[in-house]
């Protein structure tokens, strides 16, 4: 029987600075985390998520429009903080260098287009991204932990993070154990979580959730949190792998988690929503969403990142029209 | 010698108890013939306003009871009713003067529509609310609800058209206080009787006994009364004086109108005196 | 840090093409009024749109006598499938014109032309597909088939199409005519409306527009011919229309002001009452009979809420009506600012605190920025009034009972609103409510198959829905 707790947070409420001031985040839930039955009363003590209201919210925003200046500006912004990414079982090494290359110079006509943040491939090729991106300042993102579904053991999964990380990989996008958490074995998770952060090293880790196998809009905020208290530096929606992916009310729930986790502990996470998000309009959206929800500290790709791959064309084709004022065509983008 | 009988004092039913006016006023009430019958309670304005204070607290628990324990209720009054029929036969043809076959009829009439408005508590929901199909992910429910405290001015039938006028009101869940036949007061006095021994909760229904002219306008113009009954008012321009004060408050008004009590009502005695509640909520995971 | 500013985006007004001047609309004809002529302006910018005719008696005679005829003559005798098809044509060429419709609604207005673009116009157009589907089903309506003859109808300029929609739908629907008067503030949709009915071929006479102020909508409710009033405005007006109607044979329904409670219990989806409250009191600048004027809070949430509720309305963009992105327009007009500002100032002279986020007005044109006011009590006249602007006043509670009391505790029983995740704390407490429309975990939602009205002093009769029928109708259910 779990003894009864001073901690504002198992008794269902989120903690105020105070409760959480001055201790290193993962240390602040010692009492959450103590237990199953611990973690499991703080997160189902996290307020609810209507699910349409959530979903008409995220649609209002939808509806902004962004013209002229401040589309130029969001469309460089959107660049800066796309992931670009490949995640095939046919990739190969020419392939990876290729998108490398491409992320670093994503409109060879025009110098004054930004670099992507990072390319995002499997840890076999993070060596080839690596070679190509030197110090370029794209980061090179590895998928590991037995992408994408996860099922493996957790030795292995911790392999498969420290090979990539050895490979030079800056950033670990990591996949969260659906079946553990769907059994709401959520302690377990974030053991694991914890584990996958220790053997990261210095590397960033990004703990995806596959939001399309987690269903509903409570569970993404208690992954969203399961995942911040474990010491995951972004949060990510997707493998890509599943669908839905990335959805704008799933990142809505994502943000207002930051949010909230930012109120309480003073620490940022980063936000990543992945797969689905292909044009300039959706990107933008999300970017008015981090704009309005989270504020513009988020506004920046050590914060928000945008995982994806035919994104960037669009984005780079929506440019030049602004630029020129005729529109262009694929043509004349490269195809990496 | 012959036995002096033990005559019956008429006095006001409010709040479940059988007071005299507090204005200590009586009026004779006269039989058909023109003979003395009974003194009847002569209401002030300070009785009417106990009463809305009786039935005003009597309405939450009447209206949250479920709609079948209403229905037990205003079907118990028709028990009793029915088990008192030789009374209320003789009352009537006293006061009215009307036939032996004929005070039977109305009795009879009484009862039924009693046992008619009884089956609807638990009825009228089904029939007059709806299920909403709403263009978006949203459950909507409209349903009626009782309106409040009703005020009613009875017909001058002291029976049928008490119970035609009384049943509707209280079997959608709300209290009133009814302003009863001026002309033939003590039939109503005794109804009041029945619903005190058929389980009607005090407050629930109140009858005053008096002057319409004098009593209603401050019924009109209470404003904690919710809804005003004009079925009993024959003088026009009170009606529209009535209509008026009941305005200040925006009481909902059911003017006078031609009315054949022998006949089986609409379902408008009902529908005037509930409101509409419609409730969304969303339909999510 | 960067900062995402956005690029004016404003929506073109030239789809839109406004007269100098507006006479009535009578008989399926434009005519002279023989009142004296009125301005309506641009509540953003004070802008003189149009000078409008102002009905006198006369021309309320005119029209009345106009809708009489063809009640008589054309509209009683159509079979209902014919009336419908005249309806179906008015929804549709409502969508057609729905950006012309909008826009005008806006500049009239004063309203965010995203609510008119994503609310007004479309639920308008919703309303006259609805009821045109009823008109030849009336049989199975529950409230017979038979018409009442001669509606006069005056609504207000919160909603000046879609309040037309409300009226003008069902009337026709159930085979009535009607005078219609729109507020004198924003008289323009209407008479926009006036051509869609020219353009449906809607026989002559089956809708009238008279426009004026409060003596021609007094005319038109007391005209003896009318069989039917319906008016959506002030309790004040709706009282004194009950009182004109009094012993007469007068149908009547009002749809009157409101002083809705929210209420926000300790386990409610936080972020989406935020946007409840939001919606609640700042859509269409608060001027909404059913605003959740009152936002009672359970004590144990009540600082966080109130700081998430703080955040958020820093983030409601106040200004240009036209342009894409503005949450919160234009004051409709200088008086309706005046009575906010007054209830303001006392609400601060009371004892209340009033906060609104940093929000710069535009120096031309009637603006208020969204305000809240926290340490209100029931005996706060801002608790109490219908401010009807942006302006919300925050309670707390500590049990359900004392918020259902609350919520209760006032002549008003429009609307309320409950936020909770659990079902049976929401089932209960709505039941308890007394006001015509409770959103639960939601607000401020319409449709036109459901019915709107008050209890109380917000009214009687319900519009929308089947319900609404019954307004029109001679029949009783």
């Amino acid at each position: 029987m779990p003894v009864p707790s001073s901690n504002p947070m198992l008794r269902g409420m989120p903690p105020t600075a105070e409760d959480l001031a001055g201790t290193p985040a993962a240390h602040q839930f010692s009492d959450v985390t103590a237990s199953d039955a611990a973690l499991r009363r703080f997160l189902h003590g996290l307020p609810g998520v209507d699910q349409v209201g959530a979903e008409a919210r995220a649609a209002g925003l939808g509806t902004r429009s962004i013209k002229t200046t401040a589309k130029a500006f969001a469309i460089d912004l959107a660049i800066t903080m796309v992931d670009l990414t490949t995640l095939e079982g046919m990739d190969t090494s020419g392939k990876v260098r290729a998108l490398a290359a491409k992320a670093m110079r994503p409109d060879p006509a025009d110098p004054s287009c930004p670099a992507a943040a990072a390319v995002c491939v499997y840890p076999d090729l993070v060596a080839d991204a690596r070679a190509v991106l030197g110090d370029s300042g794209v980061r090179v993102a590895a998928v590991a932990t037995s992408f994408p579904s996860g099922r493996a053991a957790l030795p292995i999964k911790l392999a498969d993070v420290r090979d990539a990380v050895a490979a030079g990989a800056d950033e670990i996008d990591m996949v969260i154990d659906r079946g553990a958490f769907l059994s709401g074995r959520y302690l377990q998770v974030f053991e694991e979580i914890v584990a996958v952060r220790e053997a990261c090293d210095s590397a960033h880790l990004k703990v995806i959730f596959e939001t399309g196998e987690l269903q509903t809009y409570d569970n993404v905020r208690r992954a969203s949190w399961l995942a911040m208290m474990a010491g995951g530096h972004f949060i990510k929606t997707s493998t890509g792998k599943v669908q839905p992916a990335a959805t704008l009310p799933v990142t809505l729930v994502m943000l207002e988690a930051v949010r909230d986790f930012r109120d309480a502990t003073g620490t940022m996470v980063g936000v990543k929503p992945a797969g689905g998000i292909r044009t300039t309009k959706d990107a933008i959206k999300y970017l008015v969403m981090v704009n309005e929800i989270v504020g513009p500290d988020w506004l920046d790709p050590d914060w928000f990142r945008f995982g994806a791959s035919t994104l960037l064309n669009d984005l780079l084709m929506q440019r030049t029209k602004m630029t020129t004022g005729r529109y262009s065509g694929p043509d004349y983008f490269t195809l990496d | 010698m012959d036995r002096i009988d033990v005559r019956k004092t008429y006095k006001l039913y409010i709040g479940g108890a059988f007071p005299r006016s507090e204005s200590g006023r009586s009026y004779e009430v006269l039989d058909a013939k023109g003979r003395f019958l009974a003194n009847a309670s002569h209401a002030s304005r300070k009785d009417a306003r106990d009463a809305v204070v009786a039935a005003r607290s009597a309405f939450k628990g009447w209206s949250s009871r479920t709609a079948y324990n209403r229905a037990q209720v205003v079907y118990r009054i028709a028990e009793v009713l029915e088990s008192r029929r030789a009374q209320f036969e003789q009352e009537l043809r006293d006061a009215e003067g009307i036939s032996v076959g004929k005070a039977r009829d109305v009795v009879d009439a009484a009862v039924d529509r009693l046992v008619w408005y009884a089956g609807w508590a638990d009825k009228l929901g089904q029939v007059v609310g709806n299920a909403n199909p709403v263009a978006g992910p949203f459950f909507n429910l409209s349903t009626p609800e009782a309106t409040g405290v009703v005020a009613v001015v009875a017909p001058a039938s002291p029976l049928l058209g008490l119970v035609s006028v009384l049943a509707p009101v209280i079997t959608t869940g709300n209290t009133c206080v009814v302003l009863a036949s001026q002309e033939h007061p003590l039939t109503s006095i005794t109804l009041a009787e029945v619903m005190a021994t058929a389980d009607v909760p005090a407050g629930v229904v109140n009858i005053l006994t008096g002057q319409r002219a004098e009593v209603a306008p401050w019924l009109a113009s209470h404003m904690d009364v919710n809804a005003l009954d004009l079925t009993g008012v024959d003088d026009p321009s009170l009606a529209v004086s009535l209509e008026v004060a009941a305005a200040d408050n925006l009481k909902r008004v059911r003017r006078p109108r031609a009315e054949d009590l022998l006949a089986t009502p609409d379902l408008s005695r009902m529908t005037d005196f509930v409101e509409t509640k419609t409730v969304w909520h969303p339909m999510g995971v | 840090m960067t900062v995402f500013e956005y690029a004016p985006a404003p929506e073109s007004r030239a789809i839109v093409d406004i007269r100098a001047s507006y006479g009535l609309f009578v008989d399926g004809a434009f005519v002279e009024g023989r009142g004296t002529a009125f301005k309506t302006v641009n509540p953003a910018t004070e802008e003189v749109l149009a000078e409008v005719a102002e009905a006198s008696d006369a021309d309320v005679n005119t029209a009345v006598a106009a809708a009489r005829k063809a009640y008589e003559k054309v509209w009683s005798r159509m079979s209902g499938a014919e009336r419908a098809k005249y309806l179906y044509r008015i929804a549709r060429i409502i969508q057609e014109r729905s950006r012309e419709l909008a826009v005008l609604e806006s500049i009239d207005n004063g309203k965010p032309i995203k609510e008119s673009r994503d609310v007004d116009v479309p639920t308008a157009a919703a309303y006259f597909f609805y009821y045109a589907g009823w008109a030849d089903k009336l049989e199975h309506s529950g409230y017979g088939t038979t018409p009442l003859g001669v509606a006069a109808q005056v609504i207000p300029w919160n909603f000046p199409l879609l309040m037309l929609a409300w009226k003008i739908a069902p009337a026709l629907a159930c085979g009535n005519t009607v005078v219609l008067k729109p507020a004198e503030t924003t008289p323009l949709t209407a008479l926009l409306f006036a051509e869609i009915c020219q353009q449906a071929d809607l026989p002559p006479g089956v809708v009238n527009i008279v426009t004026g102020a409060g003596a021609t909508g007094h005319a038109l409710v007391g005209h003896a011919s009318v069989d039917k009033v319906a008016f959506t405005g002030s309790t004040e007006v709706g009282k004194a229309i009950a009182r004109t109607v009094a012993g007469t044979t007068k149908k009547v329904t009002l749809e009157l002001g409101g002083k809705a409670a929210n209420i926000v219990f300790d386990d409610a989806p936080l972020d989406q009452a935020v946007e409840g409250i939001v919606n609640g009191i700042f859509f269409n600048q608060g001027h909404v009979c059913c605003a959740g004027s009152r936002l009672l809070v359970q004590e144990s949430i009540a600082d966080d809420l109130l700081a998430r509720l703080k955040r958020r309305m820093s983030t409601l963009r106040l200004g240009d009506p036209l342009d894409k992105n503005t949450d919160i327009g234009a004051i409709n007009s200088r008086e309706q600012l005046e009575r906010i500002r007054a209830l303001c100032d006392i609400g601060e002279a009371e004892g209340a605190e009033r906060w609104a986020p940093a929000c710069d007005l535009p120096s031309a044109g009637f603006w208020f920025p969204p305000t809240l006011f926290t340490g209100v009590t029931q005996a706060h006249r801002i608790a109490r009034e219908e401010v009807f602007g942006p302006v919300l006043s925050v309670l707390t509670f500590r049990t359900p009972a004392e918020a259902v009391e609350k919520a209760n505790n006032t002549p008003y029983g429009l609307s309320a609103g409950v936020w909770s995740d659990k079902g049976s704390l929401i089932l209960k407490v709505a039941a308890q409510l007394r006001a015509g429309v409770v959103w639960a975990n939601t607000f401020n939602k319409f449709d036109p198959t459901s019915p709107f009205g008050g209890y109380q002093e917000s009214g009687y009769g319900r519009e929308g829905g089947r319900h609404g029928l019954a307004a029109y109708l001679k029949g009783h259910q």
